[in-house]
């Protein structure tokens, strides 16, 4: 890969002597990919974010912009733009001008300003509202004001703090989709921080995850959902069952039930002790006197809840070990039922769980 | 796609480390101390250095012809301070000070409560119809009640019209009550209605939803709600009415001293500027206390 | 306010009545007061005719109008003076953290509770001992007049100023000035282009403030001012101690006009910037200030 977007390196930042907010993040990031940093509040995903931006130094560590170290540069020398969750549009300028700002301040050429501007503007557009005040529009439209404005730039990199956060859920839904179109159109680097891991997966070319000051997970989204590889990151993203088992000898696990499953290949030792990490997507209940798909994992258990989504089934089944179970049944047409108390089994195939150690 | 790396000044930018983050700290925090400066060094020396003069002051000595000795420091005039000529015109000025705001209090409060309960048009329109008087030259506004309260003014006249002897209100202690109610009420309007306002009503609604009738209501919710607007318009009244001197100066008559008039006689005709600034301080004491009381005992009813 | 949390009627119409009354209060001494400035009569409260006697008296009058000249130069070289100070501090305080802050926050608080007499007192003093020195160093007596004047309103108002200015200032959000240094602006661009504009009703408020106590300030200037210059409300202070003449309700008058078209013009200024979509502090946000302590 030639010249990564933005590449991190030992980045740490203290607050006063006890706040460790980030701690010593690697990562790469690629040119022209869309790149999440997902986590719960407080991970340090937007310090990160600013951090990359300028509006914080690192206490240590070193920021490269397509190779260009960034160092102690303040925002404005940085070939960067952002997104603001709160827009942080400009009240007193119309749209236009707060679109051209940018330029104004690198000091382009009045024509080409104007011809940048309305361009963008019509690429979100907005160009009929071009004159005015920010106070006029929705928060829909303000979110493009704030991205025309970032774009128009041209910057090597966007960044983008929770932008959608403000809006009602289907226009959050709505916006993701040109964002990501948008992206593509463009061909910027965007680097997309949020909570929502929805969004996340949606979004993403590669997502990072972070709690605590720490990057957990770096991966497309696939590889994240489907095979997180530490707890906080099975438990963060998604619906998961986490289970308790031991290694024996013969690579299969000892749930706390007494019941022995199989499991995906690995290296985990005899003895250890791991967590399956399970969808419930992924698990199927079967009757007491169904066949089985054969290598497939079976333990019995009670169904305690049935709830109906419209689209899909979900139950929580007791197998004896401690925690309910979560199982997710699409409601197909014919799809079978089970009642409250009814005796089941809960199958998966081995390969369907995560092996998660710690 | 996204433009070519810049590597002109590559070569001088480092990453980054504890020491360099320092750096940049301390380079934020002298900017800020720059921008201060100018006021820093004003409040310094126009403000804080004269204020400790006062204090060495008080500690001066007074020759026979009236100038100020900086030697034989002595606390004859704290002494001074407590004796019953000082207390008395102390006191008086003391329970003017607290008569004054506790009319002021009680004509403004239902005032304020009345605004912050009209529509946001009206609201606009009474607010202005405050500010116009809070905005006029103090000294203009209690000259109008010289000329009203005077022997020969409205008032006067009005009571001779219903058959009565002319009321002679100038020159007396009520008189400079009013004219100090006068000066002082927008004081006490704009921060309670300030407190009111942005309140929320809710509460209100919620204490009636929990059969709590309107009087209670108030008690329990809104009075202690807007303490901070009734503290903040206290205070605000409270210590100019203390060291009150154009007002008595005006309305007020020779018998009846107060201590912004006492504190300046000190500088002008009778010349002990140890003793007035003595008194001058013992002033600002009281007023801390009083600031540091109100606060106190508007916390306690949050 | 909602419908379930308003008075009852009977309650709200005493409050009517007494909203009535305390306006009744506020505004018939000034009207009064202006009243009589068109009296012809040489005794203040008896009416006869209305006239323009007096203020014909009032613009020939030497004293008066040097006095009107005095006030208007202090007025306006404070108020410049002390709104620059003032609007730096309050940026300095709001916007940074520096060694002394906080001692600052507090000094810069002092003037606004403390009275104006203890405020003339430390003036008096003050410049006493500082001419005392000079001329001791120097060999040239200083006196006092305009300039210690001037110097001394800058003293009171900068932390009035400070105050409203600063209130304004907390309400933006200070990613605002983010945005501005992330789109290439420099410090000084971003100041001038984002901060400044939307902060100067806050500045305009404090300006008003800064103009008003000047033009009132009645002890403070008393002390120290000189032999030769007066100030309008100190000659009329005077004045009004030995008696009170129709000339006097005439130059009242016209202070009284002049300072209330002031807060008209300024109130105007704020409602148009309202309809151009910006919220603004005024003098409530300086209660609120002091208020919110």
């Amino acid at each position: 890969m030639s010249n990564p977007a933005v590449e991190l390196s030992g980045v740490t930042k203290r607050f006063g002597d006890e706040v460790i907010a980030v701690n010593g993040i690697e990562l790469t990031i690629n040119d022209g990919e869309f790149f999440s940093l997902l986590g719960p509040s407080g991970c340090g995903k937007t310090t990160t974010l600013r951090m990359i931006a300028g509006f914080e130094f690192p206490s240590e560590g070193s920021i490269r912009v397509h190779g260009a170290e960034m160092g102690l540069k303040p925002p404005n020398e940085r070939p960067i733009n952002t997104v603001f969750q709160s827009y942080a549009l400009f009240p007193h300028m119309s749209v236009a001008e707060n679109v051209a700002f940018g330029l104004e301040m690198k000091k382009v050429e009045k024509s080409e300003v104007e011809t940048r501007v309305n361009r963008v503007l019509d690429q979100v557009q907005l160009a009929k509202r071009a004159d005015a005040k920010p106070s006029q529009l929705s928060g829909g439209m303000q979110q493009r004001v704030a991205l025309a404005r970032a774009l128009v730039n041209e910057p090597e990199v966007l960044l983008l703090d929770e932008p959608l956060g403000a809006l009602d859920l289907k226009l959050r839904q709505a916006m993701q989709v040109e964002l990501k179109d948008l992206q593509g159109r463009v061909g910027i680097t965007f680097i997309y921080v949020t909570h929502d891991q929805q969004e996340a997966l949606t979004m993403s070319d590669r997502i990072g995850v972070m709690s605590e000051g720490s990057l957990l997970q770096v991966g497309r989204s696939e590889e994240i959902y489907e095979r997180p590889t530490s707890r906080f990151v099975a438990d963060f993203i998604g619906d998961i069952n986490l289970i308790d088992a031991t290694m024996d000898g013969s690579g299969s696990a000892h749930l706390g039930n007494g019941v022995t499953v199989g499991v995906p290949a690995g290296e985990a030792a005899a003895g250890a002790e791991v967590t399956l990490a399970l969808r419930p997507e992924r698990l199927a209940l079967y009757d007491l006197d169904e066949e089985i798909p054969a290598g497939h994992n079976r333990v019995k258990v009670r169904v305690t809840r049935r709830l109906y989504y419209g689209d899909v089934y979900f139950y929580d089944v007791d197998a004896g070990l401690g925690s309910e179970i979560e199982v997710k049944e699409e409601n197909r047409p014919g799809v079978e039922l089970y009642e409250v108390g009814e005796e089941a089994y809960l199958v998966w195939s081995p390969e369907a769980a995560n092996l998660v150690l710690g | 796609m996204t433009a070519p790396p810049v590597t002109d000044d590559q070569t001088t930018v480092a990453p980054v480390t504890p020491e360099l983050e320092q750096a940049a700290i301390k380079a934020e925090s002298r900017r800020g101390f720059f921008i201060s400066l100018p006021a820093f060094a004003y409040l310094v020396v126009f403000f804080v250095i004269p204020l400790l003069l006062v204090f060495v002051y008080s500690f001066a000595t007074r020759d026979a012809t009236g100038l100020t000795v900086l030697e034989d420091w002595n606390l004859e005039s704290y002494k001074r301070l407590f004796s019953p000529l000082v207390l008395e015109i102390f006191l008086r000025s003391l329970i003017l000070a607290l008569v004054t705001t506790v009319i002021c209090l009680l004509f403004s409060y239902p005032f304020a409560y009345y605004i912050a309960t009209r529509s946001p048009g009206a609201r606009n329109i009474l607010l202005v119809l405050v500010m116009i008087p809070f905005w006029s030259n103090f000294l203009v506004r209690t000259y109008a009640w010289r000329v009203i309260l005077g022997s020969d003014g409205p008032v006067s006249q009005m009571s001779v019209a219903l058959g009565g002897e002319p009321i002679r209100l100038l020159f007396t202690n009520t008189a400079v009550l009013i004219g100090l109610v006068y000066g002082f009420l927008p004081f006490m309007v704009l921060p309670l209605y300030a407190a009111l306002e942005r309140m929320d009503w809710r509460l209100v609604e919620a204490a009636r939803d929990l059969y709590a009738d309107g009087s209670t209501a108030f008690r329990k919710v809104t009075l202690p709600l807007s303490m901070p607007g009734v503290v903040a318009g206290s205070i605000l009244v409270f210590i100019p009415s203390l060291g009150a001197y154009v007002t008595p100066a005006i309305l007020g008559g020779a018998k009846t001293t107060l201590l912004g008039d006492y504190i300046v006689s000190q500088f002008l005709a009778a010349r002990n500027w140890p003793f007035g600034s003595a008194l001058s301080f013992g002033v600002m004491f009281v007023m801390l206390l009083a600031t540091i009381f109100y606060f106190r005992a508007g916390a306690k009813t949050l | 306010m909602s419908e379930g949390a308003a008075t009852s009627r009977a309650t709200d119409r005493i409050l009517g009545i007494n909203a009535w009354l305390v306006f009744l209060f506020l505004y018939a001494p000034i009207v009064l007061l202006i009243i009589f400035s068109f009296n012809d009569n040489d005794n203040v409260a008896i009416w006869t005719e209305p006239s323009f006697r007096w203020y014909e008296a009032m613009f020939q009058d030497d004293n008066v109008m040097s006095a009107l000249r005095n006030s208007l130069i202090i007025a306006l070289v404070s108020t410049i003076v002390s709104t620059v100070i003032g609007t730096m501090l309050a940026i300095a305080l709001e916007r940074y953290r520096f060694r002394g802050r906080g001692t600052l926050d507090g000094i810069a608080y002092l003037p606004i509770i403390i009275p104006d007499v203890t405020m003339a007192v430390m003036l008096l003093i003050f410049f006493f001992q500082a001419f005392g020195i000079l001329d001791d160093l120097l060999g040239v007596q200083f006196r006092n007049g305009l300039p210690t004047i001037i110097l001394s309103h800058i003293a009171f108002s900068i932390s009035f100023v400070a105050v409203v200015v600063r209130a304004r200032l907390s309400q933006l959000d200070n990613s605002l000035e983010e945005a501005a240094a992330d789109l290439y602006a420099s410090r000084w661009q971003a100041f001038r282009r984002v901060t400044l504009p939307l902060i100067a009703p806050g500045v305009a408020g404090g300006a008003l403030l800064a103009l008003t106590l000047s033009l009132d300030d009645v002890v403070v200037t008393q002390f120290v001012s000189g032999a030769g210059a007066t100030t309008l409300p100190v000659y009329v202070f005077g004045l009004v101690r030995r008696g009170v003449t129709p000339l006097i309700n005439a130059v009242s008058t016209v202070m009284l006009v002049a300072s209330m078209v002031l807060v008209g013009i300024s109130l105007g200024f704020q409602r148009g910037a309202e309809a151009r979509g910006q919220r603004l502090a005024d003098p409530e946000a300086l209660l609120d200030e002091i208020s919110a302590d």
